[in-house]
Formats: structure tokens, sequence, C-alpha cells
């Protein structure tokens, strides 16, 4: 049981979570109730892999980073993203589940957003897919909310203490997606190179865009 | 419910240890939990998001912390199918069916997926209800302890905050969990200065934004 529910925590490996040889019991049990309900004829095994392949392949962070760098070049586009967030997500045909009653928080040199659920793990599938262990890890929810410059530092964000930090729990069903600042130095680059800037944790608000050359993680 | 769950502001958790090129499931069984519970939700009756999130609070403390998330949905799904009736606990147990009565179709089809997960299923309802609130106005959260379902966390309880805006009517999860109806009301997003919240030592420049029912909030 153990391997599976420590958090990967290992800096330096490609590969951090550890394979195990045998079925852990989770494994085991969860393969009996999936057999039970296909023998019932509840379900479907191919209804389960499409249901897995959308969140794997289709559902994920990069919807999230198209909509950002849509907004950087296009102020029309901004305007009607943050006046009416999902529907302007939706026409980039981003919608669904988790994402129905979108609101999106804009940073500016002197506003930083950060967004958690410390009751749950509430996130917004359609632009970001699957929340990361961390977001829905004890720590991050318990943290945020009371020490969010501590938690940023974590993250490599050092913000100045004249910036206003703005942190958001999702305690209801409004989903929220950050749009960061658009990196100094990126005036040149199109829309889809902008995009590929864009990480998962900066429109979660625990990290900024680095602009290309600095390394960041894109 | 003043359970483990409600986490914000705890202390002893430990660091944040996000993961470099984090997969989204880290092994199979998780992402056959993850399907298996979105195919029975959406396929079965009798469910809710805020009777989902309550059947995870009700996991015994412990077993809670222990768990892994999808540990948590695992055991959460062994409860609900038993509860919506779908199977019994003792085919749970033995792992194998009880009767010959097998379904002929199951509750989700693999051409039905995409349909499914595009589903927007909002909480907002077009209904005429008073709003008692107006942004700019200040509120105090209710220092209220109910022992079922709430949204309202703990550190906010009893705080003093800003309506910044009003988000529309929601379904009231406190009663939806519960299955007790949905008492549709206005949700208004709630500013608190972060001092209000954990006291002095916190930075004048720090706020949190909770949403907030109707039912959360008094007058000052």
């Amino acid at each position: 049981m153990g391997n599976a529910k420590k958090g990967p925590v290992a800096q330096d490996h490609d590969h951090d979570h550890q394979h195990q040889a045998v079925p852990s019991d989770v494994a085991l049990r969860v393969k009996a109730l999936e057999s039970l309900l296909v023998e019932k004829g509840l379900v479907d095994r191919a209804a389960l892999d499409a249901v897995v392949d959308s969140y794997e392949k289709k559902i994920g962070p990069r919807n999230g980073a198209r909509v950002v760098a849509r907004a950087w070049v296009d102020p029309a586009y901004k305007k009607r993203l943050l006046a009416d967030p999902t529907a302007a997500i939706a026409e980039l045909g981003y919608s669904g589940g988790q994402g129905e009653d979108m609101v999106v928080l804009e940073n500016s040199p002197k506003i930083h957003n950060l967004v958690v659920c410390t009751l749950c793990s509430c996130y917004p599938w359609p632009v970001l897919g699957l929340p990361p262990v961390w977001y829905k890890s004890a720590p991050y929810r318990s943290r945020a909310v009371i020490d969010p410059r501590g938690v940023l530092r974590e993250f490599g964000l050092d913000l100045p203490e004249d910036v206003e930090v703005r942190v958001w729990d999702s305690t209801a069903e409004i989903r929220y997606l950050v749009l960061p600042e658009r990196p100094a130095g990126t005036e040149h680059l199109r829309e889809e190179s902008l995009a590929a800037l864009v990480t998962r944790d900066s429109m979660i608000g625990v990290t900024k865009v680095s602009p290309p050359q600095a390394g960041g993680r894109a | 419910m003043n359970g483990v769950h409600d986490m914000g502001g705890m202390h002893g958790m430990g660091a944040v240890a996000p993961e470099k090129d984090e997969p989204v499931f880290h092994e199979e069984w998780e992402a056959r939990v993850y399907a298996l519970t979105r195919v029975v939700r959406a396929g079965a009756g009798r469910w809710n998001i805020d009777a989902g999130r309550y059947e995870i609070e009700r996991l015994p403390p412990a077993e809670y912390l222990r768990m892994s998330y999808y540990e948590r949905w695992a055991a959460r799904l062994r409860i609900q199918i038993v509860k919506m009736g779908l199977v019994t606990q003792a085919e749970i147990d033995n792992g194998s069916p009880a009767g010959r009565s097998a379904r002929s179709t199951p509750l989700l089809t693999a051409a039905m997926v995409p349909a499914m997960v595009a589903r927007r299923i909002s909480t907002k309802r077009d209904v005429r209800v008073r709003a008692t609130f107006k942004p700019g106005q200040r509120v105090r959260a209710r220092n209220i302890h109910p022992t079922g379902h709430t949204r309202l966390p703990r550190y906010a309880r009893g705080r003093l905050g800003t309506i910044i805006a009003d988000r529309g009517v929601f379904v009231f999860p406190d009663t939806n969990a519960e299955f007790l109806g949905e008492k549709p009301q206005h949700l208004y997003s709630v500013r608190f200065t972060a001092r209000e919240l954990w006291g002095d030592r916190a930075s004048r420049r720090d706020f949190v934004y909770l949403d907030m029912w109707d039912d959360y909030l008094e007058r000052v």
C-alpha cells in the first residue's frame, strides 16, 4: 500500500513513481470491482478506456494555454474572456464538466492571483485537465490560504511585499483560471509559440510564465 | 461537518511537493477508478456532486489522511454503488454477481463518452430568488457548525468580509448533498483580508476570496 500513497517527491529522476513488481492491494481491489461491474452488465470496458483516453490525451493544460495565448494577442478576445469567461473559453472549443461556470483572474505587476480548493480538489477540467497530485494534497490545501507567499516561494516565486496576493478558495462550482502576465521579450512571438510558453502552474497561479530564453518549464 | 477534509489553515502537513512531468494517472488502477466513477455517475440515478463530496468527507478521518486521492475515490465508489442499488455489499465482498440478471445494456457505451465528457452540468439555476446582499456590502460569515455537508470552511466562520460579486443563483450544497432539495440561492464572491482570517502577522496585502451562499452570511 505504501508505494501508491506516498506522493512522488523525487526531484532528480526522470521517472518519479515507483513501479511495483506485484500489484498492490488497492490495484487488485479495483480490478475486482471493475470485473464485477462488467459481469453485471453495468459497465462497458470500452467506455472506461474512452474516458481515460479523453483525460490523458485531449483534455489538459494545453487547452488553457491556448486560451491565455489568444488573450495575449487579441485584446477583443481578452475583453470577452474577462467579461464572459465560460463563453469565451467555449469559443475555442473548451467546455464541459467542471468548467460550467468559469471566472478568469488577471495577474498584473501589482496583483497576483492563486487558486486552491481547501475542501477537496475543485479544478477547471476543460482548460487544465485533471489536477496534479500536489494541488489535491494536504500541504497545498492547508497552506495556500494561510501562507500563500511561503507556498509561492517553494514554487520559486518570491513576490515583492508590495504585490497584492489574492487567494481564491474554490468553495462552490465556480472554476477559476488565472490569466498570467505575458512575459517581456515575447512581442515578436506568434500565438502558437506563446501558447507553448504557458505552463499549467502559471494558470493555477503558483508560478509566472517565463520568457523563452529563461528556460522555464514550458 | 468539522472534518479533516476542511484543511484550510492547518499546520504540520509539510511542504508542497510538485512532480516534474507528472502523468495524468500514476497507476493503471487510478485511471480505472476515475473512469468507473465517471461512468457510474453519468449512467445511474440518485447522484449529485455534493453527495459525492459528502461521501468522501465521511470516510473515517485517519483513513482519509492515510489514503491517496484515488484511494478515496475507490472507497467512495464502493459505498456509492451499493447505495445506488447497482450492486450489493455481498457481491463486492464475494467479487461476483449474485444473480443471473446481468443488464443487457451498460450504463454508458464508449460512443456516449465524448458527449458525457463535454456535458455541462451547471448548478446555476434560472429562478428568481431575492439576493440578501449587494456587492460592496460588509458581511459576516455565520458561525455555524453543521454536522452534515457544508462548503463553508471553518477558517472563515465568524469572520468579516466584503461582497465583491453576485455570481447568480446556485444549488445549495448543504441540502443537496443529502437529497433534501436544491434550495437555490444567491452565491457571492466574498473578500476577506488575511489579517481578519489569520491575525496581525499576516501580510496587509494578502486577501482570500471565498464563494459563499446567502445562507452562509449575515448582516453586519
